[in-house]
């Protein structure tokens, strides 16, 4: 899967699970986005692995810096 | 949408979407709002989040306490100041095995671990009592779900020393209190667990990173179980199942095949599947669910299907046999209308999807499951939890027998041109009194699931009306009414509120199943004479528009009342002078007291 796919059903779950549209880049981190506290971070980060059918390994939920990382990891697991 | 949230729900959908149900549900009128405090021993706020679209989509606005992060026993047992002006209508107690701190060390002899098993559950028990003795409110606590490992393998369910073995005595100690103190409820997670998979209800991962007491699937499930407790003590559950014939109750078209060609009975793998749901569905009819048949069919071929020798479900099991061919939409309005029940205390069970989305959308309320397959039907219709059953009353059991005996008055009733004379045949005689603990539950839950003959909708838990009962500024009344039928139980409510020289009816309800038995002029008789004797010289009453009690608007001016005031939404306060006597207007039932 190529980044474009992965951002562009990314956007699928945010918008969902915000209730809106996010606007999401590699560089974008919880801060930039409204809502995303700690509480809908595990929202999210469920949702995303019933998108990809995924599971991250924990050490990687907790060092995860920004989207990018986030797309990557993506990529690596699917 | 809001299909995600009827079992079976799309638990992925469900955590996805959370806020776009959420703005959904808001959209509905008509939910009822209650207080619920949850109390946890771990994460809570996505319990909460999801039990709070449950809530919703059965027709309740819950409000939260969320008490700190594991703060459930401190919360409980001292209290703090932002709980006590909460003032929960409900406690929620999220717990499971993830708060125990102590078990048994293998050094340990029997009576050690005795002990212990004491002490754990005295510290819950503690919490408890204090909560009830504060708030006076119903409280549910989850019980203990089996941890996800075994250090002594298949030893843990017999040895003492066995945590599988200390968490089922633990279980065995909160159901006693269960059955010993009225008010409350466990919410089974021992059992959900199981049902769900221990495998899959433990993450360790979302444990140590988030404090979550089971997965986030399995999350869901507790949140829907607590919702169908809450659901069910403020008197929102389903009442009666609507059921087809053909492929539901049975295998094979009567109308085609004839009823000797029906797949039915042991014989058959498929004839077994239909026997063990009919089976359950007797089980629901023995607890007052009552059962109903809505079926394509003419007549004479349903009937011929349902004296098939191996149905377990006979004619006389059936409240309301409708077999025709009309929309079962249509069908299912007019049996709600005959056994004056609202359509959305229905449950719609038919294999035919094309008749479930014409029920659905014509219906609006009623639940229709997706039965699936025979072999799906009773776990699809069991998992619902549409009946959860709390507080048993004994009209509950009695509920099929009396639904019956009111069909019988039906048929009578077309037998007498005059409606005097109808009265007059039925032999009515009625109870009238004060409230009594023997039948508190009965009034607290009549109170919750009147809506229609209700003119003001006020709701009472079973200790609201216990209170109620014992202040001398009110003027409480239960009603029973008998006939030569049989007896229909307690089926009238009032309080009168005494403010100086009025009676002020905050609470005036009836049953719709004796509607015009004259029942409401023998309430209302006593009533009055009640608070005459008590120096009152006008009684007043309140109507209350909501969506569903429109019959009940004409109500004081039949009783001779003088409307007093009326705002633009409808509410109306209406007058009697009772100062220079009053005459008594129940003519057909005779009153006990």
């Amino acid at each position: 899967m190529n980044r474009e796919k992965v951002y562009s059903r990314l956007k699928d779950v945010f918008s969902d699970v915000f209730d809106g549209e996010v606007e999401l880049k590699d560089a974008t981190t919880a801060s930039d986005v409204e809502g995303w506290d700690s509480l809908s971070h595990i929202t999210i980060i469920g949702a995303i692995e019933d998108e990809f059918d995924i599971k991250f390994p924990m050490k990687d939920v907790v060092h995860m810096k920004n989207v990018g990382d986030l797309v990557s990891k993506i990529i690596e697991l699917s | 949408m809001i299909d995600v949230l009827k079992y079976p729900f799309d638990i992925k959908m469900l955590l996805r979407k959370k806020k776009v149900l959420k703005r959904e549900l808001f959209e509905k009128s008509g939910l009822t709002p209650k207080k619920i405090a949850v109390l946890g021993g771990s994460t809570t706020q996505d319990v909460i989040e999801v039990m709070e679209l449950f809530l919703l989509d059965n027709g309740i606005k819950p409000e939260f306490y969320e008490s700190e992060y594991a703060r459930y026993w401190e919360d409980a047992t001292f209290g703090n100041p932002e709980l006590d002006a909460f003032a929960p209508d409900v406690v929620f107690i999220h717990t499971s095995s993830r708060n125990i701190l102590t078990w048994p060390i293998i050094a340990q002899g029997t009576r050690e671990i005795d002990a212990l098993v004491d002490s754990t559950a005295a510290k819950f028990e503690t919490a408890w009592d204090k909560l009830a003795a504060h708030f006076n409110c119903p409280i549910i606590q989850n019980n203990f779900d089996y941890l996800p490992y075994r250090l002594l393998g298949n030893l843990e369910a017999a040895d003492p020393h066995g945590r599988t073995n200390f968490l089922s005595r633990l279980n065995m100690r909160f159901a006693a209190y269960a059955q010993s103190h009225e008010g409350f409820f466990i919410n089974d997670i021992n059992w959900q667990s199981a049902d769900f998979g221990l495998v899959r209800w433990h993450d360790e991962a979302y444990w140590c990173m988030y404090k979550y007491a089971m997965s986030k699937e399995a999350i869901p499930v507790v949140a829907f179980n607590v919702a169908n407790i809450v659901k069910s003590l403020f008197g929102k559950n389903k009442k009666a199942v609507a059921l087809d014939l053909d492929n539901t109750l049975w295998g094979g078209v009567v109308g085609d095949d004839g009823p000797e060609k029906l797949e039915l009975g042991t014989e058959t793998a498929v004839g077994q599947c239909y026997v063990e749901f009919q089976k359950y569905l007797k089980g629901l009819q023995a607890q007052g669910v009552l059962l109903n048949i809505i079926s394509k069919n003419e007549e004479a071929a349903a009937r011929g299907g349902l004296s098939h020798p191996q149905m377990v479900l006979k004619e006389g099991d059936f409240i309301s046999i409708k077999a025709n061919w009309e929309a079962k939409s249509q069908n299912l309005i007019n049996m709600a209308n005959e056994l004056t029940l609202l359509p959305e205390a229905f449950v719609f069970v038919d294999d035919n999807p094309a008749e479930r989305e014409i029920v659905k959308q014509q219906v609006p309320g009623c639940v229709v499951p997706d039965v699936g397959q025979v072999e799906s039907y009773r776990s699809v219709v069991d998992h619902g939890g549409y009946f959860e059953p709390t507080n048993f009353s004994k009209d509950d059991l009695k509920r099929n027998a009396m639904y019956k005996e009111n069909a019988a008055r039906a048929q009578l009733q077309v037998s007498f041109a005059d409606y005097a004379e109808y009265l007059k045949s039925l032999d009515m005689r009625a109870v009238i009194k004060s409230f009594e603990p023997m039948y508190t539950s009965r009034i607290a839950q009549l109170t919750n699931k009147s809506n229609q003959f209700n003119l003001t909708t006020r709701r009472y838990t079973q200790e609201e009306i216990e209170r109620t009962a014992a202040d001398n500024r009110f003027i409480t009344r239960y009603g029973q009414l008998a006939d030569k039928f049989g007896d229909n139980g307690v089926v009238a409510i009032s309080i009168g509120e005494l403010k100086g020289e009025a009676c002020e009816l905050i609470l005036w309800l009836m049953s719709c199943r004796v509607l015009k038995r004259d029942m409401e002029f023998a309430m209302m008789d006593e009533i009055v004479s009640a608070a005459i004797a008590k120096g009152a010289k006008k009684i007043r009453g309140f109507y209350y528009p909501t969506a569903k009690n429109a019959m009940a608007k004409n109500f004081y001016e039949i009783q001779g009342f003088t409307r007093i005031s009326e705002d633009e939404s409808g509410n109306a306060v209406w007058e009697l002078d009772v100062s220079g006597g009053y005459a008594n207007k129940n003519k057909y039932i005779e009153v006990g007291k």
